[in-house]
């Protein structure tokens, strides 16, 4: 059947808006990063790939940046999933407590990122905070420290944040998930003896994976996308002990106005996010299997 | 049995200490705070830091900017998306595709990633430090997530419904609202809910493009917050929950909603 041409006329308005706000800033991103400009001035030199260069070998706030990302997303992914997984396992049923409970775990998801990190820096505070005082009434006062101040710490007590923050939502695509599985499998399984371990190894975990891939992909990527929460919480202080890429590009550029550096950075940091979107669909997706 | 409703209770405490604990404190004077950071006001709920809050800072003017940028924003998202879905959807062919790549190639790349270029981009469209601006650049963010799930939907739609109005002689724009906006409406309202809790809660566009305290948004001046009142609690948390009220609202009465788009809006990104 034939269309009219009219149709070409829907894409338009929503086509030049993105052409404009995304795609162009997308790729002056790329343009940007082999010149030196500062973002002010209207002249810049073109530099090749200094910047890059300069990124991998002279930068060493950079690879300490890449280093803390790392750390901030192995933290998220792997304890989030688990009590993401663990509490859906639990609540799985349709119970009046258990709706409720779903209702309250994902409360903390709708709110912005700089409650959050207000909420929680009160709960870390080092002298009147909410943890250190829980700490000395159960007489764990040698474990009180400044959450957010020190350095060796303070990238996991944002992880753990982040954790509070999102998990809830997590929880409940993997309730959806599980809801999913047709319970037939389970009364086979039961008939044919398997234990409840056996019954999750054989007949959960495999269902399941669809979801897992979804849960882990999208905390991954959130997690490298944490700048609110970091941005709010400790600037990427104490020396650039949370520093995370994101945070990092709007220093470089904002701050110290290198324009074509900061632009440098993003690019590598668009290339990671691909490569992780990519080799995490590749890995989990072998994992799929049907019914 | 036991232990697996103690870690539900623990859990469900994790979450709502803190709650309780940021509505205690708001009203509580600051010197309340000091001497007993978790225990009750000694004299009673005191709102002086409601009164404070407004008079010392453009509260009005903070809400009033976050509710013009969210329903513009939530909205125009909507609407342009519906229609790219809708093109898609009714090509059903390679330039089809084609567009659904470039559109969802969006939710690949973090806002973080562009925002140098498109700082100095809006400087030059004379769009920083307006309620405009920020729309735009929203509508243009969100516009990705919101094509890429209402696609999904609309393609599942019978294309028999689409042809039978075509023989009635409905045009393009008359079938849009006629048979797809209608047929659409579950997919829609899920997005909804899922960009209203995005562009209320929003801090990078405004962080990026907004210096006048006229057009601030709340989570920025709410972060700003901190600069003037440094570890003041009881003014910051009165901050928070004026600027998460409108949310928190929504959240007690269409809980289910909620729950539902934001998920969805996470499952399809």
């Amino acid at each position: 059947m034939r269309i009219s041409k009219s149709i070409y006329l829907f894409f338009l308005p929503g086509l030049v808006l993105y052409s404009l706000l995304f795609l162009y800033p997308t790729i002056s991103a790329l343009f940007y990063s082999f010149t030196d400009w500062d973002g002010l001035s209207t002249a810049f030199q073109f530099v090749g790939i200094d910047n890059y260069t300069r990124a991998f070998t002279g930068d060493s706030i950079f690879q300490k940046t890449i280093g803390n990302n790392l750390k901030f997303m192995l933290t998220v992914v792997v304890f989030q999933t688990l009590v993401a997984l663990a509490f859906a396992l639990i609540v799985i049923k349709n119970t009046k407590t258990n709706v409720f409970l779903r209702a309250l775990y994902f409360f903390p998801t709708i709110l912005s990122s700089v409650s959050v990190a207000f909420i929680w820096a009160f709960i870390y505070d080092p002298s009147m905070g909410i943890l250190n005082q829980v700490l000395q009434l159960i007489g764990l006062d040698f474990l009180a420290q400044n959450w957010l101040g020190n350095a060796n710490i303070a990238i996991f007590s944002l992880a753990i944040t982040q954790i509070w923050f999102h998990a809830g939502q997590m929880l409940i695509i993997f309730v959806a998930g599980l809801q999913a599985i047709p319970e037939e499998l389970y009364e086979v399984a039961k008939i044919e003896g398997a234990s409840k371990w056996q019954a999750f190894r054989s007949v959960t975990w495999p269902l399941l994976a669809p979801s897992a891939t979804i849960v882990v992909a999208y905390t991954t990527i959130q997690s490298f996308k944490a700048f609110d929460l970091v941005f709010a919480m400790t600037g990427g202080g104490p020396n650039n002990s949370t520093e995370i890429i994101a945070t990092y590009i709007y220093d470089v550029a904002f701050k110290s106005y290198q324009f074509g550096y900061a632009s440098s950075i993003s690019v590598i940091f668009m290339v990671i996010i691909a490569l992780i979107t990519y080799l995490q669909f590749k890995a989990l997706r072998s994992d799929r299997v049907s019914y | 049995m036991l232990f697996r409703k103690f870690s539900l209770l623990i859990y469900a405490l994790l979450i709502l200490i803190p709650l309780v604990v940021v509505l205690l404190t708001s009203v509580k004077t600051l010197q309340e705070t000091f001497r007993d950071p978790l225990g009750l006001p000694d004299g009673g709920f005191k709102f002086d830091n409601y009164i404070a809050i407004f008079q010392e800072q453009t509260m009005a003017g903070y809400f009033l900017n976050s509710t013009i940028v969210t329903l513009f924003s939530v909205s125009f998202t909507l609407l342009l998306a519906a229609m790219v879905a809708f093109g898609i959807t009714r090509m059903n062919n390679w330039i089809g595709n084609l567009l659904f790549a470039v559109f969802t190639l969006g939710m690949m790349v973090p806002a973080q990633v562009i925002m140098v270029p498109l700082y100095s981009l809006m400087l030059d469209l004379g769009l920083t430090n307006s309620l405009l601006g920020l729309i735009l650049v929203n509508i243009s963010s969100t516009l990705p997530i919101a094509v890429f799930i209402l696609t999904g939907f609309m393609k599942t739609l019978p294309k028999e419904l689409f042809e039978a109005s075509t023989i009635d002689g409905a045009g393009n724009w008359k079938m849009f609202t006629k048979v797809a906006i209608p047929l659409s409406l579950p997919s829609i309202s899920a997005t909804a809910i899922f960009l209203f809790v995005m562009h209320w809660n929003d801090l990078l566009y405004p962080l990026l493009f907004i210096t006048d305290n006229a057009y601030k948004t709340l989570p920025l001046a709410l972060l700003e917050f901190q600069g003037q009142y440094s570890t003041n609690y009881p003014m910051l948390f009165t901050g928070v929950i004026i600027a998460s009220a409108p949310m928190v609202i929504a959240y007690v009465l269409l809980q289910r909603y909620f729950v539902a788009g934001i998920t969805a809006g996470a499952v399809k990104g």
